[in-house]
């Protein structure tokens, strides 16, 4: 109930002052802004430029030309990282999703899943991604089991799974504990059932206060979407190497790299302003 | 009158504390029973054992005749029974009040949308908060935020309502909002069990008032007896202390 700003109000003299003196300030600080960006950028410009080999550097790296030539193809290889990462990032939710509830249910008769679910986090969480590619990629076709398609992107897919569903299950699962025990109170005293307070309190609480570090792992599961080209898919980062190895031109690794950034910047941007908004929302709240 | 809630030599420790010590109380249906004492005598604990919040180590609780205390009772049914109110409110801050009333009624008693939403906004309407329907909780001050919490509770029709310092995180303007529902629900005719530091209010509502030290009543009887002319010592000192507080 703060009083209305009175409309006839005009600065004092005071306050003109300390306007003029804040102006001053804002511009030297500008002013030095500027100079000590020009001094640092430029100075890792020249040191750049001036090194004895980047006249061979410019030519393998950065040949704009050549560039053009290889960016529907690396393009083309790029609309495969962005459905993995799609279809991908679908599969982790709903499977971290069971992992987190299984891990912090205390139901007996889930006793042996949640052990199965811990047992399942400590190694796909532990154990480089890379590995599990290579293990998944190779290992399952040798199985010769019918039924299980040996198409590699099908497998890498299914390794980026395993091994994000694990990490994603252990932020939904700090989600969930980070609620305050006296919601769950609350709940139980109403008389709803230790599964109804999960799903009706618990749950949307927690999933709302994860959401940064979820899009987060989104931006990373992206970029790791790449390590599916050591098994031979032609994703952007197969199809730079490809072309990179048949003329000893390096541009197209640039041109792949650009195009992720393009990508991912944006979305780290959102996400960063989204944990913004979240501590903003909680220090808000308080009170409760 | 039948006793709704009957507390025989209950005792509940946690590690080596003992917080409740072998406490007896019976409270006939349509009284309020108010416990007072200071921070830590087990007033809450007593509560949250009655809510089976806390499992006792040994005595017995009954509900209208039924053993509570039993471990073979379906919990979730007797907590339907029993309503409870917290120092901290504990609304859920991601529904509006209308959605934190009406969610107990439709989950736990199976009533169709329509019906718990009428009810749920006749009771807004009663406390005067029927503008708040759609707000969320941290919109509201500390006094909307707990009277919408007592309506959660009285939504469900409950037996015996407990209240657990429901006003002690409140500044003392709010207060009297708060306690006015609480007055309206006494004269009623609801059966209450309340811990308050609210010694005027306990003169005002309590049929009975018990005093807790370490986990056992000292005293009981009338708000008159007990809180204006205190028998055992430790009660006198305990009111002194209060008085000089400024609370009494």
């Amino acid at each position: 109930m703060s009083e209305r700003i009175n409309s006839a109000w005009s600065p004092s003299s005071r306050e003109i002052e300390r306007r003029g003196a804040r102006k001053r300030i804002s511009r030297r600080q500008a002013t030095i802004a500027a100079v000590s960006s020009l001094l640092v950028l430029g100075t890792l410009i020249s040191i750049t430029i001036t090194s004895p080999g980047w006249a061979v550097v410019k030519k393998t790296f950065f040949d704009i030309g050549y560039g053009r030539e290889v960016f529907p193809t690396v393009i083309a290889g790029l609309w495969i990282n962005l459905q993995l990462t799609f279809i991908g990032g679908f599969c982790i939710g709903v499977i971290a999703l069971c992992l987190a509830l299984l891990r912090t249910t205390k139901s007996p008769a889930l006793t042996p899943f949640r052990f199965l679910a811990t047992a399942y986090v400590d190694i796909f969480r532990g154990a480089p991604l890379i590995l599990i590619i290579l293990l998944v990629g190779f290992g399952v076709p040798a199985l010769q089991l019918k039924g299980i398609p040996s198409n590699v992107i099908f497998l890498g897919t299914v390794a980026v799974v395993l091994t994000y569903s694990a990490y994603v299950a252990e932020v939904i699962r700090s989600g969930i504990l980070s609620i305050h025990p006296s919601q769950r109170a609350a709940a139980r005293s109403l008389g709803l059932t230790s599964g109804q307070t999960m799903r009706y309190v618990v749950l949307p609480q927690a999933i709302r206060r994860v959401v940064p570090p979820l899009l987060n792992d989104f931006v990373s599961l992206l970029k790791d979407t790449g390590l599916v080209s050591i098994l031979g898919v032609t994703d952007a980062v197969r199809a730079a190497q490809i072309n990179a190895s048949r003329t000893f031109n390096y541009t197209p690794y640039v041109v792949a790299a650009i195009m992720f950034l393009l990508i991912t910047i944006p979305m780290t941007r959102y996400t960063d302003r989204a944990i913004r908004q979240r501590s903003n929302a909680q220090s808000a709240e308080g009170a409760i | 009158m039948a006793d709704v809630l009957a507390i025989s030599n209950v005792r509940k420790s946690f590690g080596s504390e003992l917080v409740l010590n072998n406490l007896s109380l019976a409270v006939p249906e349509h009284t309020a029973t108010v416990l007072i004492g200071a921070s830590g005598s087990g007033k809450s604990t007593l509560l949250r054992c009655i809510n089976l919040l806390e499992s006792i180590d040994d005595g017995q609780i009954f509900l209208d005749g039924e053993e509570i205390s039993d471990p073979l009772i379906n919990v979730d049914e007797v907590r339907r029974k029993l309503g409870m109110v917290f120092q901290s409110f504990n609304l859920f801050p991601h529904k509006t009040v209308l959605e934190n009333i009406t969610l107990a009624p439709m989950k736990v008693q199976g009533k169709n949308k329509d019906k718990a939403i009428t009810a749920a906004l006749a009771l807004l309407k009663r406390f005067d908060l029927a503008d708040k329907a759609d707000q969320y909780p941290d919109r509201l001050s500390g006094g909307q935020q707990q009277r919408v919490a007592i309506i959660r509770s009285l939504a469900l029709n409950p037996r015996l309502l407990l209240l657990d310092e429901i006003t002690s995180a409140l500044d003392p303007v709010l207060v009297n909002e708060v306690l006015s529902i609480v007055r309206d629900l006494k004269s009623d005719g609801m059966t209450m069990v309340l811990a308050t530091h609210e010694m005027g209010f306990a003169t005002q509502v309590a049929d009975e008032v018990c005093f807790l030290e370490s986990g056992n009543i000292l005293e009981r009887g009338s708000a008159q007896d007990v809180l204006h002319a205190p028998k055992n010592p430790k009660t006198q000192e305990f009111l002194k202390r209060v008085h000089q507080a400024g609370r009494l």
